[in-house]
């Protein structure tokens, strides 16, 4: 009896080993899957536009490193004036959705007045609507103000998200009744007790929105394809489609990798940066998926 | 079926980012449960006895010693070799399942000669649900039933395999005041009608007190003391498990032995042949008081509450450890005072000495 | 009370004005964009009202293509995606030391840019007159002939895409079920190994109906996701997807609208609708389905 017990738990013992490895080199697969790409663009864009050309088989490493596809990616095309743009666009676009969705929150999460669930269950609903439904009209509209190729065009229609507006009311409705009725006491506006209470109360929320507004700007391709054609309004995706298109020609693929590689290390810095907050906002509703 | 503990230690590596070496849960514990009877292993939350039950049930490994089940080791079976039926403190219904899927969920598992047919694991299932009353909910999701409910259901599923032994993790913690005593009176019941071995863990000494055949307290890893609850009430073998049984808790006192006579504050108040000469803690019942004119012990009246049948007196005595003490003494005592004190008897029986420093009991007279 | 009201209003007047601007205008005015027949964007007028922009689009070669392209994305990449993410989710849950390193690992994808990164597959898979490309190389050692996956047959074009698609949305799976797995309560694995239930079991009787709402979660998304496939197309093709016969629907709406073939809102309008049509029923029939599945 015993033996036999001994030799089943052996048995047992054995099978989780042998899982245990499996399990593990199942997700090693998956990671180099994920990495690999990264790992490629960054070492095509070190390999220099010879040396490349040269291999028939692809080499999985390089002993001669070179930064020359780095100038190139600078120089032969507009790349700074690209991140440029972005950073332009990113930055006035997550600041002016910040205050706009903190303050439509406040005034769901804390304010009093007739028809408010009847408009938040309109904005909720709101969100079910795909952009590709209303991208046609507002194309037009803004051609029609003639605001295309100009920041104005791309960031305006680009501010709301109702997503966003929904996660800081859930945040504000956290913060306690009875802060709120201390500070009317005490005599605070609304708008006073708003920046000085709820937004630092809040503070990890709206950090959240802010860094998944930021991403999402960062990657945002279809509308600014839509509203600019000169070049000096690209944002980075439209310049790297003009890049592949007709930027370095074809054949470079290096210059084409580093600039690939110069466009993705701010989001991953960023992504490295605050890993959990992103992950924990992805969660509660991706821009991708 | 005897359950059997042999020295069991298990240690666990430190948690935390900084965190070094181990933490001992459970050390060399060394108790039993014998056939057929209702333990109740107690003690306060941190305690190891919730680790205890794991190793016990087989979902953790001892680092050291052995679990013998009717004089078999078992100490390194899987739980499903066991026959250990296992009730969580949530009870841990499966929601998606109705009631007679999760009470039939454990037989469906069987493999090889025990495999059961479908109208065969129906029988017992229908059974077990008889055995604690519910038959009229096996259709019901669990989220539909009382708290109540899902405990004897979570009882039926444990029941349904035959186990030997039964086990219970904080059977009552999740229920209010009035279905807990209901339902333990259920559990008792159910033990008794089964006659199965069982063990239950819990913190609260009442509920181990009233339903156990033995109890066995714990504290920081280590058996405090085992034995049945009278006995053990009646005869703590140190100051915590004096502590940790009784409501309203033991008063205890800073006090002094000098030549067979206790002294508190000075007081000489019983005598106790045998004890040596030096500080002890002294740990009074509540019941140990008797109000008594002239009585050697003399306290401060705060107030009395009137609880019926008794009385409890609160009121304050200089070598008094906490703010107040309380006795609880028949109503119809006079405690009416014209100064402000009241006087006591000592009970020898319900009082106790403890050692000062390693606060184990120190016998005297005639206790033992 | 009433000047409170006055205020509230007050702080949501931006996001109002905006949203009415952006959102709430533009879903009326694409359906009525989508039966202006014969719309002319210069001067802005149009011949009649009616179904004919429908009845083009549903004609239109190209959008057929499209259509076609999009179902066999969806089909293909979301059970894959979604299975392929339950299975490495629950081989994270079950790891305790590298798990934090893993998660990061997988989640890179999520923050990428998706047309630069969509670049990079292009250079893996391509084939050129100078390099049979790194997964070509591979296909070598196993014997397998090289295939041009980017300008080649267009088998070989729907595979990168779906590779690539699965690529970009494991991230958020894998997020949400991992969650979903570290929220089923631990006593429910514990009783079950107390009752001998072997882990095949226990994954299919236990773990899969507790979080079955996450899948469908999943899957529902999943499917809004790929029917919405287009900027991923375009990293791996160019813009000229009609070129390439790897255009999706949203790709048409598009195309329509700007572009090669461009400046015809109203045949746009009438293809977003069909699409976001097409979305609903599925959406619903899926809801339908589960919620009966969920009863059983």
């Amino acid at each position: 009896m015993q033996t036999e017990f001994e030799s089943q738990r052996r048995a047992a013992s054995r099978k989780a080993g042998l899982r245990k490895a499996l399990t593990y080199l199942g997700l090693s697969v998956w990671a180099v899957v994920v990495l690999f790409p990264f790992y490629w663009m960054v070492l095509t864009s070190l390999k220099s536009y010879g040396a490349y050309n040269s291999e028939h088989t692809p080499q999985f490493f390089t002993l001669s490193p070179t930064l020359e596809n780095y100038r190139e990616a600078f120089t032969a095309v507009p790349l700074g004036g690209y991140l440029l743009n972005t950073l332009i666009f990113s930055l006035i676009t997550t600041a002016a959705m910040v205050v706009v969705s903190t303050l439509a929150a406040y005034a769901f999460a804390r304010l009093e007045f007739r028809g408010k669930n009847l408009l938040f269950g309109a904005f909720l609903s709101l969100m079910m609507i795909p952009s590709e439904l209303v991208v046609i009209t507002n194309y037009v509209t803004i051609t029609n103000l003639d605001l295309r190729n100009t920041f104005t065009g791309l960031i305006l229609p680009s501010i709301t998200s109702i997503f966003y507006i929904y996660l800081l009311k859930e945040s504000f409705e956290q913060v306690p009744d009875e802060l709120y009725r201390a500070a009317k006491v005490d005599g605070t506006s609304d708008l006073k007790y708003l920046w000085k209470v709820m937004i630092p109360i809040c503070r990890p929320t709206i950090v959240t929105v802010t860094i998944l507004k930021l991403i999402e700007c960062w990657n945002s391709y279809v509308w600014p394809r839509l509203v600019t054609d000169d070049q000096a309004y690209f944002l980075v995706s439209n310049g790297i489609q003009q890049i592949r298109e007709e930027g370095f020609g074809r054949e470079n693929i290096p210059a084409m990798m580093a600039a690939v590689v110069v466009i993705s290390v701010p989001l991953v810095a960023l992504f490295l940066a605050f890993r959990s907050k992103i992950m924990e906002g992805a969660s509660r509703g991706g821009i991708k998926g | 079926m005897n359950i059997q503990l042999q020295e069991l230690t298990k240690r666990f590596p430190a948690r935390g980012r900084k965190a070094q070496g181990e933490v001992t849960a459970v050390q060399d514990l060394t108790f039993e449960v014998p056939d057929g009877m209702l333990v109740g292993l107690l003690g306060p939350s941190g305690c190891g006895k919730s680790t205890t039950l794991n190793m016990i049930c087989g979902l953790e490994t001892p680092t050291a010693g052995k679990i013998l089940f009717g004089g078999e080791d078992v100490t390194n079976l899987p739980p499903e070799l066991r026959g250990v039926g296992m009730v969580f403190q949530n009870y841990a219904l499966y929601p998606h399942l109705t009631v007679l899927q999760n009470i039939t969920f454990p037989l469906e598992n069987l493999k090889g000669a025990q495999k059961l047919t479908k109208a065969e694991m129906r029988r017992r299932a229908l059974e077990a649900a008889a055995l604690v009353q519910i038959e009229e909910l096996l259709d019901r999701k669990p989220k539909e039933l009382s708290g109540g409910q899902q405990q004897r259901v979570a009882i039926a599923r444990a029941l349904v395999k035959m186990p030997k032994v039964l086990l219970l993790d904080e059977p009552l913690s999740n229920l209010d005041a009035r279905l807990r005593l209901q339902t333990r009176e259920e559990i008792c019941k159910i033990q008794k009608k089964t006659g199965i071995t069982t063990l239950f863990v819990t913190h609260d000494q009442e509920e181990a007190m009233s339903i156990s055949d033995r109890i066995v307290v714990m504290k920081d890893g280590l058996l405090m003391q085992e034995g049945a609850p009278q006995q053990v009430y009646d005869n703590p073998a140190n100051l915590f498990v004096a502590k940790f049984l009784g409501t309203p808790p033991i008063n205890v006192f800073e006090g002094e032995v000098r030549g067979g006579r206790l002294l508190l504050a000075g007081q000489d108040v019983l005598p106790v042949p045998g004890a040596p000469d030096g500080s002890v803690w002294c740990g009074i019942r509540p019941e140990g008081f008797t109000p008594d004119p002239a009585g050697p012990v003399v306290c401060g009246l705060s107030r009395v509450e009137v609880l019926g049948r008794d009385v409890s007196i609160v009121c304050t005595h200089p070598a008094g450890t906490a703010d107040t003490l309380r006795a609880i003494v028949n109503a119809r005592s006079d405690v009416t005072s014209a100064d402000g004190t009241v006087r006591f008897a000592l009970h020898p029986d319900k009082v106790f000495l403890f050692d000062r420093s390693t606060e184990t009991r120190i016998r005297f007279g005639t206790q033992g | 009370m009433n000047r409170n009201s006055h205020k509230a209003w007050l702080y949501l007047l931006p996001s109002l004005v905006l949203l009415g601007a952006f959102l709430v205008y533009p879903l009326i005015d694409v359906l009525i964009y989508s039966v202006e027949e014969g719309f002319n964007f210069a001067s802005q007028t149009y011949l009649g009202v009616g179904l004919y922009n429908y009845s083009y689009v549903l004609h239109d070669p190209y959008f057929l293509q499209a259509v076609e392209n999009t179902f066999v994305l969806v089909i293909i990449t979301v059970p894959i995606s979604t299975g392929l993410a339950l299975l490495i989710s629950a081989g994270l849950s079950s790891i305790k030391p590298l798990r934090k390193l893993y998660q990061t690992v997988y989640f890179l994808p999520y923050v990428t840019n998706t047309l630069a990164v969509g670049l990079v597959f292009m250079v893996l898979f391509q084939k050129t007159e100078y390099t049979d490309g790194l997964v070509n190389l591979m296909l070598a050692w196993f014997g397998a002939g090289p295939i041009d996956f980017i300008n080649g047959p267009h088998w070989a074009k729907m595979f990168v895409l779906c590779f690539y698609t699965i690529w970009v949305v494991m991230p958020f799976k894998i997020l949400v079920l991992t969650g979903a797995l570290a929220s089923v309560n631990p006593d429910y694995y514990k009783a079950a190994r107390v009752d001998g239930t072997s882990r095949r079991r226990i994954f299919f009787r236990i773990t899969l109906p507790l979080i079955s709402p996450m899948i469908v979660y999943l899957v529902i998304t999943g499917f809004i996701g790929a029917f919405k496939a287009y900027s991923d197309a375009v990293a791996l093709f160019g813009t000229d997807l009609n070129a390439a016969g790897m255009n999706t629907i949203v790709g048409y709406v598009y195309d329509m609208l700007y572009g090669d073939s461009g400046g015809y809102p109203s045949y746009a309008s009438a293809a977003a609708i069909i699409l976001f049509v097409i979305v609903l029923t599925i959406t619903c029939i899926n809801l339908l389905v589960t919620r009966r599945q969920l009863q059983r």
